[in-house]
C-alpha cells in the first residue's frame, strides 16, 4: 500500500464472491485514484461483472470491504451505493422504456411524494449537466423511440443526477457503433476532466488502450495484474488475460473454392416492428471456403443467419440453394432448409441451440428429431438416440462422456461441442456457424477452430459469424463486413487488417478514403 | 451445473411428500380452530376413502375424473401452456357425450354408442379448446385469459341448450331425460361380479379404465414420439423449437386439442357413467382440481395416477368425515386442495432451492 | 321508455361498484407486474369476512374492516408466493380461490351453522342507502328531477366510493412518486432495482392497496348489496374484472367504462328476461350474459383494438447473476 496523501476515488480490500460451488471473486484488491478513467479487462466468465454488481450493491460480497475516498463504506444496496456516490451503466440499459427522459432519470430520486415538483426540478437540473458535460437531449422524448446511443446517455445522466463522483460502465460499447462508441469516449472524457472517477469494464483491448489511465486484469475471479496504460501494450495485456500465449492464427492451408453452393440476392427482412434488420444482402457462399461475416454486434448477422437457415422467413431476395429457389412468396422452413443438407450452429447455445433441461442425447438430435435414423414407425428410438451420442461424445471428447446428464450441467465448451458435432456429423453441405467460441474454454477453442477448417477441406461450405475481429481474420479466406443491417465491404483475408475491417465496420471506410483524396 | 449433485428421489419424492405434509398439518389446524380433533378426522377420512370396498370404489370414482383432468393439464403444461379452462372443455364435453347418447340409445347397441361417445367426447372438449388455441398460436392472446373466459361461455351455453333444448318436456328439473340402459356405460362391479369378484357397488365404471389407458397413452406420445420431442422441447425453449424447424403454432394447437379431449373424457365417466343423463355442473370443480393434480404428480402420468387417487380419496374421505361429524362440511377437501396447489405449485420454490441447496452443500464438502 | 333508460342505469351503477373496486384493484397488482387471477377469492372471502364481522358486531363499518383484513391477507398469501418464493402467479392465484372457495363455507357452517350462510343482516349491519340532499323535492323537476333522484341519489356510501376512486386512482398512478415506481415495476423492475428502490416492497404495497379495494367489493355484495353472506356469492365477478381490466387496458378511466359496459350488460340481461322483440323474438338471457367474456376473448384476439399488458407482467423478478 503506497501512503498517498489524496486518499482513492475507490478501493478495493480482499473482495470474495461465492456462488454455490463457484468463486466468482476471490481476494480482489484495487485501487482507482480520483479522476482517472480505470479500465478492468477480462475473458467473458473471469469474474468483472460480478465484482462490479459488488460494488453497485447488487451482491453482498462474502469478505472483504469497499473504501470510498478513504472511508469504508457499507454497501448492501444499489441504493447504499448511490448514497456513496457511485454510478453504475449496466450492459443491459435499466431503463423504463415507454417512460420519458425525465421520468427515467427521476425514477428513484423523485424529491417528494407528488411527482409535479421533482419533475420540474429534474428539468432544470438535467439542462444544466447536459450544458456541463455535453449531454444534449430531449427529456420528452419517450426511450423506446431514442436510437441506443442516447438510451445510454440517459443511463449515464441518471447516474450524474443522482450526484455519482464514480461511473461504472460495463461493456458500454458492445451495443454501439464504432461512432457512438467514439462519442461515449468523448464523453467519457470530458467527465473525467471534472473530476469523475471512471470503471471501465470491457474484453476489447483497444478500448481500453485508447482511453484508459491504468487497467487491470481479471482472470478467473482473480485479480492477476495492474498496469498503467502507457506502459503496456495490447499483446501483454491479452497474454494476463488468458494465461498463456494466445494463438491468433489457425494452422490451414490456402482454399480451394469451387462451385457456389449458396447464394443470396437483396435479401431483406423487416422485424414485427417494421424495422429494417437486413437491407439487400447478397453473398455468394463456395464449396471448400470460410466466408466470414464482421461486424459489430447488433447489424444484422443475427438475422442474416436466422433469415439463411429458415429460422425467419425473408421479406424481400431470393435464395439459390440445393437446385431451390427461396423467395418470400416460396418459402422454406428451418427443417425443410435442413433436410437440403444445410446445418446450423446458432450464435446463443443456451436460447437457441440446445434444450438445457434436456438430456444430452435428447438435445444432440435437436432439428434432426424426424430423421428416419432415430425414429421408429410410431415411437422414437431411444437405443438408437444413446448410442450414437455415446459415439460422438467419444469422438469430439465431450466431457463427463454421460449422454444422461442434463445438458444444463455440462461447461461451455462441451455444451458447444454437443451442438457442432450435431451439426457437423450430419454432412451438412453447408454450414453456418455463429460465434462458435463464445464462452468456450482456450483448449476447446483451438478443438472447434480445427474442426471448421477440416470441414472446409473437405469441400463444404462455412458462413462464420463472430464478433471477435481476431477469430474472423484467422479462420475465414474471405470477409464480408455487414453494418446496420447491409453488406459495406468484401475482401480477401489476404488484405484484411484490424484498421480496414475496422473502419469498414464503423461504415467510415470510403468516408476516409475520399476525406484523404478530397 | 449444480442440480445434478441433488438426488432423484429428493424431487421426485421428498419434496412432493413434505408439500402434501404441510397442506395436510395446516388443514389439519383449521380442523383444530373449528373445535374438532383433526388426529379423528383424518381417522374418518382414511376409513371413508379405503376402509371398505364401496368406499374405495368411490375414491376411484372421483380419481377417474382427475386423472382425466391432470392429464388434461399436464399435456398442455409440457408445451408451456397454462390450461386453465378443463373445467369448460369437459362441461362441453359432456354435451358431446350427451348428445350421442340421446340420439342413439333407442335404436343402437352399446358397443356403437361408446366407442362415438368417446369419440363426442374428445371432439367436444378439443374443439372447445381450439378457439383459445388457435388465438394463443396465430394472435397471440393469452391463453390463460381466454380459457377461463371460454370456462363462463361453455357455463351458459349448456344452461340455454339444456334448459331451452334438451330438458325433459313438462319437467322443471333443468336436465335431459335419463338415457335408456343401452347407453350407459357398465358399472365395474356388474363386470367383475359375473368372475366370482365382489368390489361392492360404486358408481365405479368403465371410464376408469379408459383414464388408465389414456394414462399410458399419455406417457408414450410425449415421451417417446416425435410429436412428443416437439412438445417438450417448445414447452421448456420456445426459441430452440423454431432453430429446430418445430411449426410452434401447430404443435400448440395440438397440444390444446389433446388437453381438450382429455379433459372431454370427464363426460364419459359421469354423463354416460353415472348420471345417465345431461344435466347442469356436472363438472363440479374437476377441471380445476386436475391443476392440483397435475402440480402434484408432477406432470408426469404415474404422478398423476396416484394424486388423482389421493384427492378421490380426499373427496370421498370427506364425504364420510362430513358424515361422521356434521360440523365439518365436505368443502373441507376444497381447502385441502386449495393447500396443495399453493404448496406445491406457487410456493414450490419454498422448499425446493432449500432442500437442494443442502444436498449441494453436503456434495460439495 | 327514459323511465326505463334510468332505471336500467341505476342498476348498471349498483352492479358495476364492485367490479369497478375489483377491476381497480386489479389494475394496481397488474401495473406493478402481478398478475391477479385471484380476485375472485379476495372478494369472496371479504364478503364472508365482513357479513360475518357485521352479523356479530352489528355494523356494517366493523364488517368492512374485517372484509378488509381478510382481503389483505389473501394478498399477502399471494405476495409472498409470487413476490418472495418466485412462484407462479396464476397457480397461486388459482390455489387463493380455491382455498377461499372451501374455507369460506367450513368456517360460516361452524360459525353460523346455516348450511354456508350468515345470518340475514339488517340495520347497522348493512350500508343503507343515502338520499342525496334535495332529492325528494327534485324528483318531480322533469328530467334533470328523475336523473338526480333515481340515478344519482339513493345509492349506499359504497356505489359512491367507487366512483370516487377512479380519478383517485388516476391521480396516484401518473402523479405520484408511488404512481411512478408502480408503473416502472411492471415495466422494467431491474431498472427500479438498479435505482436503489426495492422491487419487492413497491409489488407488496399495490398488492396491499388492491387487498383493500377487493375488501371494499367483497363487502359492498355481502354487506350492502346483499343482506349476508351465500355460498359463492361472487359468482365470478373476481375473473369479471379482470376481464374488464384489460378491456380497459391496464387505464383507470377506459377500466371505468369497461366495468359500467359489463354492468349494464348484467341490467339488460335481467331486464330481457322473457321479453319478446319485435322481429327478433326471445333474445336468450345466456347470450347477453356471455357478452362480457366474448367481447374480451375479441379483444384479446386483436379483433377490436389490441390489449398490451405491462412488458414484466406475471415474471418473478430475479437478480441476474453475472
Amino acid at each position: 500500500m503506497t501512503n498517498n496523501t489524496v486518499p482513492f476515488a475507490i478501493e478495493l480490500r480482499d473482495i470474495s464472491k461465492r456462488f454455490g460451488a463457484v468463486q466468482a471473486n476471490k481476494d480482489i484488491c484495487l485501487q482507482v485514484p480520483a479522476g482517472t478513467i480505470h479500465g478492468i479487462i477480462g475473458e467473458n466468465g473471469a469474474g468483472k461483472s460480478t465484482l462490479m454488481s459488488i460494488i453497485y450493491g447488487f451482491y453482498e460480497a462474502d469478505t472483504g470491504f469497499i473504501e470510498v475516498d478513504g472511508k469504508r463504506v457499507d454497501i448492501r444496496s444499489s441504493q447504499d451505493a448511490i448514497d456513496a456516490g457511485i454510478g453504475m451503466v449496466h450492459q443491459h440499459f435499466m431503463l423504463v422504456e415507454n417512460f420519458s427522459v425525465l421520468e427515467n432519470v427521476v425514477l428513484g430520486a423523485e424529491g417528494g411524494a407528488l411527482l409535479k415538483g421533482g419533475l420540474t426540478a429534474a428539468r432544470v437540473e438535467l439542462q444544466r449537466l447536459a450544458k456541463e458535460y455535453s449531454l444534449d437531449i430531449d427529456v420528452d422524448a419517450i426511450v423506446e423511440e431514442l436510437p441506443v446511443g442516447l438510451q445510454q446517455r440517459v443511463e449515464i445522466l441518471k447516474a450524474l443526477y443522482r450526484g455519482a463522483r464514480i461511473l461504472i460502465l460495463d461493456e458500454p460499447t458492445g451495443v454501439l457503433t464504432p461512432q457512438e462508441a467514439d462519442h461515449l469516449f468523448r464523453i467519457l472524457k470530458s467527465l473525467k476532466e471534472q473530476g469523475v472517477t471512471v470503471l471501465l469494464i470491457t474484453h476489447k483491448l483497444r478500448e481500453i488502450m485508447a482511453s484508459t489511465d491504468n487497467v487491470s486484469v481479471m482472470r478467473q475471479g482473480e485479480m492477476v495484474a495492474h498496469r498503467e496504460t502507457q506502459h503496456t501494450n495490447t499483446q501483454e495485456l491479452a497474454e494476463l488475460m488468458v494465461g498463456k500465449k494466445v494463438r491468433l492464427t489457425v494452422n490451414k492451408d490456402e482454399a480451394q473454392p469451387s462451385d457456389v453452393f449458396l447464394s443470396a440476392k437483396n435479401l431483406t427482412q423487416f422485424d414485427s416492428q417494421g424495422v429494417k434488420r437486413l437491407k439487400e444482402v447478397s453473398l455468394e457462399l463456395r464449396a471448400g471456403e470460410i466466408l466470414g461475416i464482421a461486424g459489430v454486434s447488433g447489424n444484422g448477422q443475427s438475422e442474416l443467419l436466422n433469415v439463411l437457415s429458415g429460422i425467419t422467413p425473408m421479406s424481400e431476395g431470393e435464395i439459390q440453394f440445393a437446385g431451390q429457389t427461396i423467395t418470400a412468396k416460396a418459402p422454406k422452413d428451418a427443417a425443410q432448409m435442413r433436410d437440403l443438407k444445410m446445418a446450423h450452429v446458432p450464435e446463443d447455445r443456451h436460447k437457441m441451440g440446445l434444450v438445457t433441461g434436456f438430456e444430452a442425447y435428447e438435445a444432440a438430435v435437436l432439428g434432426y428429431h424426424n430423421s428416419a435414423s432415430y425414429n421408429g414407425k410410431i415411437l422414437m428410438d431411444h437405443k438408437a438416440m444413446l448410442e450414437e451420442c455415446k459415439v460422438r461424445m467419444a469422438d469430439w471428447d465431450v466431457r463427463p462422456p454421460n449422454p444422461h446428464l442434463k445438458t444444463a450441467n455440462f461447461s461451455g465448451g462441451n455444451q458447444q461441442k454437443i451442438v457442432i458435432a450435431r451439426e457437423v456429423e450430419q454432412n451438412p453441405d453447408v454450414l453456418l456457424i455463429g460465434q462458435p467460441t463464445r464462452g468456450v474454454d482456450i483448449g476447446a477453442i483451438e478443438n472447434i477452430h480445427e474442426q471448421i477448417v477440416k470441414l472446409r477441406d473437405s469441400g463444404k461450405a462455412i458462413l462464420l459469424v463472430s464478433v471477435e475481429l481476431d477469430e474472423i481474420m484467422a479462420l475465414s479466406d474471405r470477409i464480408i463486413v455487414m453494418f446496420d443491417g447491409a453488406v459495406v465491404g468484401e475482401l480477401d483475408a489476404k488484405d484484411a487488417d484490424e484498421r480496414t475491417l475496422g473502419l469498414m465496420m464503423a461504415n467510415a471506410y470510403n468516408k476516409e478514403e475520399q476525406g484523404v483524396s478530397a | 451445473m449444480s442440480e445434478a449433485k441433488v438426488p432423484a428421489w429428493v424431487n421426485i419424492a421428498l419434496i412432493p411428500f413434505l408439500n402434501i405434509l404441510l397442506a395436510f398439518i395446516v388443514s389439519g389446524l383449521v380442523i383444530l380452530a373449528i373445535g374438532e380433533n383433526p388426529i379423528e378426522a383424518a381417522g374418518y377420512l382414511v376409513y371413508g376413502a379405503f376402509g371398505y370396498d364401496e368406499g374405495i370404489g368411490y375414491t376411484l370414482y372421483y380419481a377417474t375424473n382427475l386423472i382425466f383432468t391432470g392429464l388434461a393439464v399436464s399435456v398442455a403444461f409440457k408445451g408451456g401452456l397454462f390450461n386453465i379452462g378443463g373445467e369448460g372443455q369437459a362441461y362441453i364435453g359432456g354435451l358431446g357425450v350427451g348428445l350421442v347418447c340421446l340420439a342413439l340409445d333407442h335404436t343402437m347397441p352399446l358397443y356403437i354408442i361408446a366407442p362415438l361417445a368417446i369419440i363426442g367426447a374428445a371432439v367436444f372438449g378439443a374443439a372447445w379448446a381450439y378457439i383459445p388455441a388457435y388465438l394463443q398460436a396465430r394472435r397471440g392472446s393469452h391463453i390463460v385469459i381466454t380459457t377461463i373466459m371460454f370456462n363462463f361461455i361453455a357455463s351458459s351455453l349448456m344452461v340455454y341448450l339444456i334448459v331451452n333444448w334438451l330438458k325433459e318436456d313438462g319437467r322443471m328439473a333443468p336436465n335431459s331425460r335419463t338415457f335408456e340402459e343401452n347407453a350407459w356405460l357398465p358399472y365395474l362391479h356388474e363386470l367383475l361380479s359375473p368372475l366370482g369378484i365382489d368390489i361392492g357397488d360404486s358408481p365405479l365404471n368403465l371410464a376408469f379404465i379408459i383414464a388408465l389407458i389414456c394414462c399410458v397413452f399419455v406417457w408414450g406420445l410425449i415421451w417417446h414420439t416425435r410429436w412428443g420431442y416437439q412438445l417438450r422441447t417448445l414447452g421448456t425453449n420456445p426459441t430452440a423449437a423454431r432453430y429446430a424447424g418445430i411449426d410452434t403454432a401447430k404443435v400448440t394447437i395440438w397440444a390444446m386439442l389433446i388437453s381438450g379431449g382429455l379433459a372431454g373424457f370427464v363426460g364419459i365417466n359421469e354423463i354416460m357413467g353415472v348420471n345417465h343423463n345431461l344435466l347442469l355442473n356436472f363438472t363440479a370443480g374437476y377441471g380445476f382440481a386436475g391443476i392440483a393434480v397435475s402440480l402434484m404428480g408432477r406432470n408426469h402420468p404415474i404422478g398423476i395416477v396416484l394424486a388423482a387417487i389421493l384427492f378421490g380419496a380426499l373427496y370421498q374421505g370427506g364425504a364420510e368425515l362430513a358424515f361422521e361429524i356434521p360440523t365439518i362440511t365436505p368443502e373441507i377437501v376444497v381447502v385441502i386442495q386449495g393447500l396443495v396447489i399453493l404448496f406445491s405449485g406457487a410456493l414450490e420454490h419454498m422448499f425446493k432451492d432449500r432442500i437442494e441447496g443442502f444436498f449441494i452443500r453436503r456434495a460439495v464438502a | 321508455m327514459f323511465e326505463t333508460l334510468i332505471l336500467m342505469l341505476d342498476a348498471t351503477m349498483r352492479v358495476s361498484t364492485p367490479l369497478i373496486f375489483a377491476a381497480l384493484a386489479g389494475l394496481y397488482s397488474e401495473r406493478a407486474g402481478i398478475v391477479d387471477i385471484g380476485l375472485e377469492g379476495k372478494i369472496l372471502g371479504s364478503a364472508f369476512a365482513a357479513a360475518a364481522g357485521a352479523a356479530i358486531f352489528g355494523s356494517a363499518w366493523i364488517g368492512l374492516c374485517f372484509g378488509i383484513m381478510a382481503s389483505i391477507s389473501l394478498a399477502m398469501i399471494h405476495g409472498f408466493a409470487c413476490i418472495t418464493h418466485r412462484g407462479d402467479h396464476i397457480v397461486s392465484g388459482v390455489a387463493i380461490n380455491t382455498i377461499v372457495a372451501g374455507l369460506t363455507v367450513t368456517l360460516s357452517m361452524d360459525w353460523f351453522g346455516m348450511g354456508g350462510q350468515t345470518p340475514t343482516l339488517s340495520g347497522d349491519a348493512r350500508f343503507l342507502s343515502i338520499t342525496l340532499p334535495f332529492a325528494d323535492a327534485l324528483a318531480d323537476v322533469p328530467v334533470i328531477g328523475l336523473i338526480y333522484s333515481e340515478l344519482l341519489s339513493g345509492h349506499n356510501i359504497l356505489v359512491y366510493l367507487a366512483f370516487a376512486m377512479v380519478p383517485m386512482t388516476f391521480w396516484v398512478v401518473y402523479k405520484t412518486r408511488f404512481g411512478l415506481r408502480l408503473r416502472a415495476v411492471g415495466e422494467n423492475p431491474h431498472a427500479v432495482d438498479t435505482a436503489g428502490i426495492s422491487v419487492a416492497f413497491i409489488r407488496y404495497r399495490a398488492l396491499i392497496v388492491c387487498g383493500i379495494l377487493c375488501g371494499l367489493a367483497g363487502a359492498y355484495l355481502s354487506t350492502a348489496h346483499n343482506a349476508g353472506f351465500l355460498k359463492d356469492m361472487s359468482a365470478g365477478k373476481g375473473y369479471m374484472a379482470l376481464a374488464a381490466l384489460i378491456f380497459g387496458k391496464w387505464r383507470p378511466v377506459p377500466v371505468l367504462f369497461a366495468c359500467l359496459l359489463f354492468g349494464f350488460l348484467d341490467a339488460v340481461a335481467v331486464r330481457m328476461q322473457g321479453v319478446v322483440l319485435p322481429g327478433i323474438g326471445e333474445v336468450p338471457v345466456q347470450a347477453i350474459e356471455v357478452l362480457p367474456y366474448v367481447l374480451t376473448v375479441l379483444l384479446l384476439a386483436g379483433f377490436i383494438g389490441k390489449a398490451v399488458g405491462p412488458k414484466a407482467i406475471g415474471r418473478p423478478y430475479v437478480k441476474e447473476r453475472a
